[in-house]
């Protein structure tokens, strides 16, 4: 078994990655995602736990029109299927399988988690703004040359290094 | 010609594919150390610059590939996804986004990749995500105003610098070579030391040098659509080619006899065929014998394609590009429409009849110029059935 800490050549990764969303487009049309399937799903849960309030919700109404059928048969849905199977297969053969809350040793569990979920709720708001995350709007936008994508992509960045001076005690 | 989907792959089986490249996707991520917040915001504080490296490797190659399909007529990039511009909402989305990665440590992606090794804090990074997407939603209204602002439309990058695109590639390019550089020098300084890894081996420089050769050789050659185009507006170029003819009489034959092995391409502008279109034609640009709704239309086996325009060289013009692009069985219309209007629908009998040929000719000429403007009269009333054109892939998140 390889060591706990080889990754792969960064340079590398980015060359297949590049290769797998090239195939992607040929395939399909479209590139990679992540926050799509994020938004299916909670389309999904309001829809089945609060029908009468998804179907008077203008959100959740614009949404049904545009993408028909059951939300959770998306394509989106379907590759972040895949990306845990492929990410789990990975961390097998890595040996990196394994329950752990990750934190850096100044900060307390509790920190951490409390940064998590505000960090994820940004995310996850930001994510439907920009109309894709780091990979639909980002990494896929860049593919394509769109420049709503490439702007999103820069201001990700362009944000997080803003940022980070801010928040330097939850990492450093 | 791809995109495969929706044609080629129907839209169940692209479900599992949508499964396979996501299992290639996370396995990608997570080798590369995506899997976990520290070597995630490294590129933030400069100790680790792995998601850049990642990221514009994955970008380029990506983009450089795209261009280079598009370039050589292998897939039709009228047909893929390209995010829309909606710049307020891009900017202000995206600086929340660059928030939610230095603070939750992760991006949607990368969350699931962690969350799937075991990483407690990528779940609840996932959660928060799911909260957010759930307060978007339910706070539409008050987000709807930013959301919809600013549209631009569908635009590229180097349009809207106004840039060619083997330019923009080029910049693209250069600019990530420049950040690996510098961000590999940045890394150092922090770290104390240098990544043993990432020292640059003869390798990388021969892979880029192959690179760099054949793209520059590709991206000087003109681009494939505006080459052909180019010669087809070249008179010495039409002269010396020779497409195959049909008299206006066998057309309106055909037309009457309602001749299913017949397809006619109308190259007029849209006026003019909203004006007059002859029964079963179909209204094209020369732009559209290009991608691969024309592929599509000129699959059909045993089928004869007259072109129609209003003079016989505009038609051998598109007739050229048919050719140019493998298709066959074209034939152009002997005068163009302009001869078929003379002689078939605007038919006077000529008062001098020279021989017993000629004198057939212009008995079915007589008669055809009778039914064909009834046949065209009926099929005016049935054209009301919409174009089916390739849709774009929709994408996005």
């Amino acid at each position: 078994m390889m060591k706990k800490s080889e990754y792969m050549n960064p340079y590398l990764a980015g060359f297949l990655l590049g290769l797998l969303l090239l195939v992607t487009i040929f395939i399909t049309g479209r590139g990679l995602g992540a926050s799509g399937a994020f938004k299916s799903g909670v389309v999904a849960a309001v829809s089945s736990i609060a029908p009468a309030h998804a179907s008077d919700t203008h959100y959740y109404l614009e949404y049904a029109e545009e993408h028909k059928g059951n939300p959770l048969k998306s394509w989106l849905v379907f590759e972040v299927m895949g990306v845990l199977i492929g990410a789990f297969a990975s961390g097998l053969i890595s040996n990196r399988v394994k329950l752990k809350l990750e934190h850096s040793p100044r900060i307390t569990s509790t920190t951490r988690i409390i940064a998590a979920s505000f960090g994820g709720l940004l995310f996850g708001l930001g994510s439907q703004l920009g109309r894709g995350c780091t990979s639909g709007s980002a990494l896929s936008g860049m593919a394509v040359l769109s420049t709503g994508g490439i702007i999103t992509m820069l201001a990700i960045f362009g944000g997080a290094y803003a940022f980070a001076y801010f928040f330097r005690k939850l990492w450093l | 010609m791809a995109p495969l989907v929706p044609d080629i792959i129907g839209n169940e089986l692209n479900l599992v594919v949508a499964l396979l490249i996501g299992i290639a996707f996370g396995f990608i991520l997570e080798q590369a150390g995506f899997s976990t917040s520290k070597k995630l915001v490294g590129l933030f504080y400069g100790y680790d610059f792995t998601v850049l490296r990642v990221f514009f490797t994955a970008g380029i190659t990506a983009m450089i590939g795209v261009i280079a399909f598009g370039h050589f007529g292998l897939l039709d990039l009228n047909l893929i996804y390209v995010n829309p511009t909606y710049i307020w909402s891009a900017i202000v989305g995206g600086l929340i986004m660059g928030l939610g990665f230095v603070v939750g440590g992760f991006c949607p992606g990368t969350s699931v990749c962690a969350a799937a090794i075991g990483k407690i804090d990528a779940m609840i990074f996932i959660a928060g995500s799911f909260l957010g997407v759930f307060i978007f939603a339910e706070g539409y209204p008050y987000f709807e105003g930013l959301y919809k602002s600013g549209f631009w439309g569908y635009p590229h990058m180097f349009e809207t610098l106004g840039m060619s695109q083997a330019a923009f590639a080029v910049v693209m390019t250069v600019f990530a070579v420049v950040a690996f550089i510098a961000t590999t020098m940045i890394e150092k300084k922090v770290n104390g030391k240098s990544n043993p890894e990432l020292v640059p081996v003869r390798m990388y420089y021969g892979l880029a040098l192959t690179v760099i050769v054949i793209s520059l050789t590709a991206f000087l050659m003109p681009e494939r659509q505006s080459d052909i185009l180019n010669r087809s507006s070249n008179e010495a170029v039409l002269n010396s080619f020779d497409p195959m003819k049909m008299t206006a009489d066998e057309l309106a034959y055909r037309i009457i006899d309602n001749d299913r092995k017949l397809q006619i391409m109308d190259f007029r502008t849209q006026d003019d065929f909203k004006q007059l279109n002859l029964p079963g034609s179909e209204n094209l640009t020369y732009e559209n014998l290009f991608g691969k709704d024309a592929a599509k239309t000129f699959s059909r086996k045993n089928v004869d394609y007259v072109f129609l325009a209003n003079t016989e060289d505009e038609e051998k013009k598109a007739a050229y590009i048919a050719r140019e692009n493998g298709y066959e069985n074209v034939y152009v219309l002997s005068d163009g429409m302009n001869g078929f209007r003379e002689k078939i629908i605007d038919f006077r009998m000529p008062s001098k009849i020279e021989n017993r040929h000629e004198a057939d000719t212009y008995k079915f000429r007589e008669k055809a110029s009778i039914l064909i403007p009834e046949l065209i009269k009926e099929n005016k009333d049935k054209v009301t059935q919409e174009k089916k054109e390739s849709k774009r892939a929709l994408g996005g998140c």
